[in-house]
């Protein structure tokens, strides 16, 4: 699959590559020069695959909050929420941003990989009265990150971007949130699928540069922002992913949450942990095993070389009580093993 | 894209000079652009043994890891650790500072199997 920005990848030197049955950038100028550029400048990322869907029609802030972990009746109208949806098992069937638009008017953005299943998932416990539309064929997306983002806003729509983040601001049929999955200041730009390589242009021309999936990758693990499919499944609940504060437990109910009560109750036996190297070593990548006194406890889920720390970093699952800030491990590459250490979230963080 | 002319090419990318019974060899131009930001290398250690098209190097983008073969078989004299210290010397001087090891050849015939520049340039359509 193709979004409507693919002829406009190519155009500014684009490598393609497959995510999830989607053609995207990976990268540009490059990985290196792409992150540097968010983290002091400003970039634009084509974030076409993701999912929109619309619910609507009354009932349906209580039918969200059956189906996610996060609060969406304490949720203001022009607001944004992160929140997860789980299985009955508590394990991780997506996660995603609830948009308040109006008092049961609801948007979601999704994970591109995920459509498929949401939409079956949450067609399956439809409700009367609940209008529920898949509609992501008809949306692309742009994410505009970095310093410097508040100027591209100022010149894409006239007026100044919220401090605050998670609003949401109508522009014609547009939404636009103050978002991101950076670190960075910034929003994401949510219209209708013909706008989008118009928005691309404009994007570009205030300043902002062509980002791919490499550096959003990069940026983001150095923040610890989890991906679905690699460090979010339904192996593992937002509890042992760090994800609590996104669990409202004193909502009546909601899928999952009887499971999430008893893991509680039981001790959360794994932490997804942040992992960064503590001596020379190659980039860490997904799956290499992670060793703690002598024994494969885990695979890493994800890893990079952080191009903000110089260092390998990488999430994994540990037994909860290796988890803490400082233990002491190993993560294997090609057979040899290198020292590494569990950090505190997030692995990069802004200087002042 | 930059392909010498004293050099000789594997259809996997390297590239050997070769002086008297000495082979040095790196990656080519066109390799480090397909590999992008190089972010770690790893020579091999002096004294190893290689054979022709067996696994010498590795070296690793951010985005992935990649073996670097030898085109010929012989012994390793010098591993060049500049580019260990700063990998991206591949990127920005493949086929001077960026130099990887230097071989002592065991079979020179075995240069014969390898690319003269005018065949490399049409396998990368340069």
């Amino acid at each position: 699959m193709r979004t409507p920005l693919y002829e406009s990848h190519l155009a500014v030197g684009g490598r393609m590559v497959d995510f999830s049955g989607w053609e995207m950038p990976v990268q540009y100028s490059g990985i290196l020069d792409e992150h540097k550029t968010v983290r002091k400048a400003v970039g634009v990322f084509d974030i076409s695959h993701m999912g929109e869907f619309f619910v609507g029609g009354p009932g349906s802030t209580a039918w969200l909050d059956s189906l996610l972990t996060n609060r969406v009746a304490a949720l203001p109208s022009g607001a944004a929420q992160y929140s997860l949806m789980l299985d009955e098992r508590g394990g991780v069937i997506d996660d995603l941003i609830v948009y308040r638009l109006g008092s049961d008017n609801f948007l979601l953005v999704v994970n591109a990989s995920k459509i498929d299943e949401d939409t079956a998932w949450m067609n399956s416990r439809l409700v009367e009265g609940i209008e529920f539309e898949n509609a992501s064929a008809d949306f692309a997306a742009l994410a505009v990150q970095g310093p410097l983002a508040r100027g591209v806003f100022v010149s894409l729509f006239g007026r100044e971007m919220p401090e605050e983040r998670n609003r949401i601001l109508q522009v014609g049929g547009d939404f636009v949130v103050t978002t991101g999955y950076t670190g960075e200041a910034g929003f994401e730009w949510i219209m209708p699928a013909d706008e989008a390589a118009s928005a691309w242009r404009r994007a570009l021309d205030a300043g902002a540069k062509p980002c791919g999936l490499g550096a959003r990758d990069t940026l983001r693990l150095e923040m610890c922002y989890p991906l679905n499919g690699s460090d979010l499944s339904p192996e593992h609940t937002p509890l042992e992913a760090g994800l609590g504060v996104f669990v409202d437990f004193e909502k009546p109910d909601f899928v999952g949450k009887a499971a999430l009560v008893a893991q509680k109750a039981a001790g959360v036996p794994s932490r997804l942990c942040a992992l960064r190297v503590t001596e020379k070593a190659p980039p860490i990548r997904p799956h290499y095993p992670v060793w703690i006194e002598g024994e494969k406890v885990a695979e890493t889920t994800s890893g990079a070389l952080s191009p903000s720390l110089g260092d390998g970093i990488a999430l994994a699952y540990l037994p909860a009580r290796f988890s803490k800030p400082g233990q002491e491990i190993e993560i294997e590459v090609r057979g040899r093993r290198f020292r590494a250490c569990v950090r505190k979230k997030p692995l990069y963080q802004k200087e002042p | 894209m930059n392909v010498p002319d004293n050099l000789r090419y594997a259809e996997s990318h390297e590239w050997i000079l070769v002086e008297g019974d000495t082979g040095t060899v790196g990656i080519t131009d066109h390799a480090q652009a397909e590999l992008t930001d190089i972010v770690f290398s790893e020579p091999p250690p002096i004294g190893k043994k290689l054979a022709a098209g067996g696994v010498a190097a590795v070296v690793e983008s951010v985005k992935a890891a990649s073996d670097i073969y030898s085109p010929v078989s012989g012994e390793v004299i010098a591993r060049n650790e500049a580019v260990e210290a700063d990998p991206a010397l591949l990127n920005t001087d493949p086929f001077g500072t960026g130099w990887i090891f230097k071989i002592r050849l065991s079979d020179p015939g075995e240069l014969d199997a390898l690319k003269d520049p005018a065949a490399y340039r049409a396998q990368i359509g340069a």
